[in-house]
């Protein structure tokens, strides 16, 4: 009993270890990580910011939540915010760089 | 085979370490098959763990008293599911569970968020390595639950109170809880030591942050319900420090999963998001300590025990480094804009993160207060109930309020018109529900009148948001009114199924304050023939059966039930012998009244020797709710947590992953 629980174990380590190395035994140049563009993921996060605003301001005025004043004085606001991160994003990043992406 | 068992945890060891200086050393140098080698070590770590867990549990059902932890809490005859709960019933097995989750949660989600971007993964890796570091450090080192002895003819079996079906599902819950709070926390830890800040990493856990808090909110419910049905005293919260030890972190967690969405929608308070989850992970840790270091029977068994400086060390490290780490990413975690209104939906969600937080913090000091007084006076004080119950009504009706107020404010600003437009039905309900609750009779109790009327304004809001919603659905697509409220939910998840959550804590909040505030009580001592009255119910005692079951002598009392002269039923309150472990406990008999949610709980006090017995009677009106509460909040916690493949379209846009057109 002694000696397969020992066999077992031993059998565990090396299974382990093998996982553990099979990136390192890869073939190929060394390959680093990439770095997401900083600059446009904040764009994109901006701009999903206004357009789920703009969304949530339109469904807050259907249901009553926001009066007619209230949606107008905000709604001008937030298209602009909207228009603005979507205009920054095509000029900071080239649609290319998002469309090639895998 | 207690031998694989340590080498397999020896294995998982070597593998968490591998996978802290592995994954430091790829991340920092950005190697992408270094860091790699430490995601598959952090993976294996869940394997080996696996193996030392079948170990133990084949020991377990076995019986196998060579194993020292399998003699110390089970005997031959304990019923198998015990056994095999004994898993978790002492120190040894809690901490390989902790092991097991922690893993499991670490393999999960490294496999799942590989999308959250390889870099912010590569730092999550070492800091998942460090907690499984630590715990597999001490199941190997510390606390083994593969110790050897020589075999015992019978084990010392199982504590009676844990003989029960909330034993084999109220501590694995209770951890899953618990546990899935590491993985917010690596990542959060992860973005600060990448220095990216954005919100890859809220949108890469925000589920598991849910899926955590969802499993604590429902462990603690049954844990609860089975204080309620084992401990015999007619209560299910006694604010027992191991009680408090995971009300905590899930207040925390509560508060985060309420701010991030400000942090979401407005990139406001991401300062305050992180301390959040550091809060809620090192409650976590520290509801662990609390319960398994020993600390709670008195601070010299902590000293002497083996975890507990352990545990202690390790919190100081994670509380100091975690902070350090915020400190130094200060500039990062600046936000952008400003709260503009006081009257906004962000304002709520503030307001409602610091009542929770500070609930929190007040219920961390009455539990440490105790500990803290012996250390240095020598002296142990006891936080009653009077100290948690005035902190709940403080801060626990004003929340239950918000809860109301909140979803009817818009984000950004909201003029005091709209406000009194969106108001005015909910507080009508309020004051009619007041006025109704006051000519009922209801004003006996304040605390009670109060949550009560709040909870009428609460409902009124959720049953206003789900008829507007669909109503403006309806408006916009003209679809009928099943389909137009299907859609409104399937389309706002996170939004309707919150709702849900609010109506299953409204549903909670109403059944404490029925149970705890409306409650009466009898006790009397009765012959066979005797009766008692108890508000509306005849109680007649006819007589004492005894019976042999697998593991214990069951003694029962039989009473018959009668209602307005109306015999509704027999109960069978009772106490069970256990010979093994020398033990007697409490079976209380409980008869349950779906429609008005009440209960009638009888407790065999005593059986004497001249054939008398004390009973009590406990009648708890609206207790059922609580229960109930649990299978609403179920049902909001799903839909919540539910894949929206709308959702991770528009979030594979922003993250390039495809393009914009999709």
């Amino acid at each position: 009993m002694l000696t397969a629980a020992l066999v077992l174990g031993a059998l565990l380590a090396v299974a382990a270890v093998v996982f553990v190395a099979r990136p390192l035994l890869r073939e190929g140049p060394e390959e680093t990580l990439e770095t997401p563009e900083p600059r446009r993921l904040e764009l994109a996060e901006e701009r999903d910011r206004a357009l789920a605003a703009l969304k949530e301001l339109e469904f807050d005025h259907r249901t009553g939540k926001v009066s007619d004043d209230d949606y107008r004085s905000m709604v001008g606001e937030l298209r602009r915010a909207a228009a603005e991160a979507l205009r920054a994003l095509d000029s900071g990043t080239p649609r290319t760089d998002v469309r090639d992406r895998p | 085979m207690p031998e694989l068992g340590r080498a397999a945890l020896v294995v998982c060891f070597g593998l968490a370490l591998y996978a802290v200086v592995a994954g430091f050393a790829g991340a920092h140098l950005r190697r992408r098959r270094l860091a790699q080698s430490a995601q598959n070590a952090l993976l294996a770590t869940f394997g080996a763990t696996v193996v030392a867990s079948v170990v133990l549990l084949v020991a377990l059902a076995r019986s196998d008293f060579s194993f020292s932890y399998v003699a110390q809490h089970t005997s031959r005859e304990l019923p198998t599911p015990y056994k095999l709960a004994s898993f978790w019933g002492g120190q040894e097995g809690s901490l390989l569970l902790w092991l097991l989750i922690l893993t499991g949660y670490g393999a999960a989600a490294i496999l799942l968020d590989r999308k959250a971007g390889r870099e912010l993964t590569a730092w999550v890796v070492p800091v998942l390595g460090i907690v499984a570091t630590f715990f597999s450090m001490l199941v190997v080192f510390v606390a083994s639950p593969f110790h050897t002895q020589l075999a015992s003819a019978d084990g010392a079996g199982l504590n009676p109170s844990l003989q029960s079906f909330y034993f084999q599902i109220h501590p694995p819950l209770l951890y899953l809880g618990y546990v899935g709070l590491t993985v917010p926390f690596a990542f959060a830890m992860g973005a600060l030591l990448s220095g990216r800040t954005d919100e890859r990493w809220i949108v890469a856990t925000r589920r598991w942050t849910l899926l955590a808090w969802a499993f604590l909110g429902i462990g603690q419910l049954l844990g609860a319900k089975w204080a309620y049905e084992e401990v015999g005293w007619g209560g299910y919260y006694a604010w027992d420090p191991v009680e408090n030890a995971a009300l905590m972190p899930w207040l925390a967690a509560t508060a985060f999963l309420h701010s991030v969405m400000v942090q979401e929608r407005k990139g406001m308070l991401k300062v305050w998001n992180m301390l959040l989850v550091i809060l809620a992970f090192s409650l976590s840790l520290f509801g662990t300590f609390l319960t398994r270091s020993g600390v709670l029977n008195s601070i010299h068994s902590f000293t002497e025990g083996s975890i507990g400086p352990w545990f202690l060390g390790f919190i100081c490290f994670v509380v100091a480094g975690s902070l350090l780490l915020v400190f130094t990413r200060l500039p990062l975690l600046r936000s952008k804009t400003k709260l503009e209104s006081l009257a906004s939906r962000e304002a709520t969600f503030l307001y409602n993160n610091l009542l929770l937080v500070a609930l929190c913090l007040t219920i961390l000091w009455g539990v440490t207060f105790p500990i803290l007084s012996e250390a240095v006076r020598g002296e142990s004080v006891t936080v009653g109930r009077p100290y948690y119950d005035f902190f709940l009504r403080a801060f626990g009706l004003p929340l239950l309020l918000l809860m109301g107020i909140g979803p009817l404010i818009a984000w950004r600003r909201a003029s005091l018109r709209s406000l009194g437009r969106t108001f005015l039905w909910p507080f009508v309900t309020a004051l009619v529900a007041g006025a109704g609750l006051i000519a009922a009779g209801a004003g006996t109790s304040i605390p009670g009148l109060i949550a009560y009327t709040f909870s009428a304004f609460v409902a009124a809001t959720i049953a206003l948001e789900f008829i507007r919603g669909t109503q403006a659905r309806r408006a916009l697509s003209g679809e009928a009114v099943p389909r137009a409220f299907g859609q409104l939910i399937a389309r706002n998840r996170r939004r309707y199924g919150g709702y849900i959550v609010h109506a299953a804590i409204l549903m909670l909040a109403i059944g404490i304050a029925g149970s705890s505030a409306y409650d009466t009580s009898h006790s009397a001592r009765l012959a066979p023939g005797d009766s008692m009255k108890v508000r509306n119910y005849t109680l007649v005692y006819r007589g004492l059966n005894s019976k042999r079951s697998q593991n214990a002598i069951e003694t029962r009392a039989a009473i018959d039930v009668y209602r307005g002269g109306d015999r509704i039923g027999t109960m069978h309150p009772g106490k069970n012998d256990y010979p093994v472990e020398q033990q007697v406990s409490n079976e209380v008999s409980i008869r349950s009244d779906w429609l008005t949610g009440e209960d009638l709980f009888l407790i065999t006090e005593q059986v004497n020797q001249n054939g008398t017995i004390d009973f009590k009677a406990i009648i708890n009106p609206l207790v059922n709710l609580i229960w109930a509460a649990g299978l609403v909040f179920l049902l909001g916690s799903a839909i919540a947590l539910w894949p929206d493949a709308r959702e991770e379209r528009r979030l594979a846009v922003r993250y390039g992953r495809l393009p914009l057109e999709a």
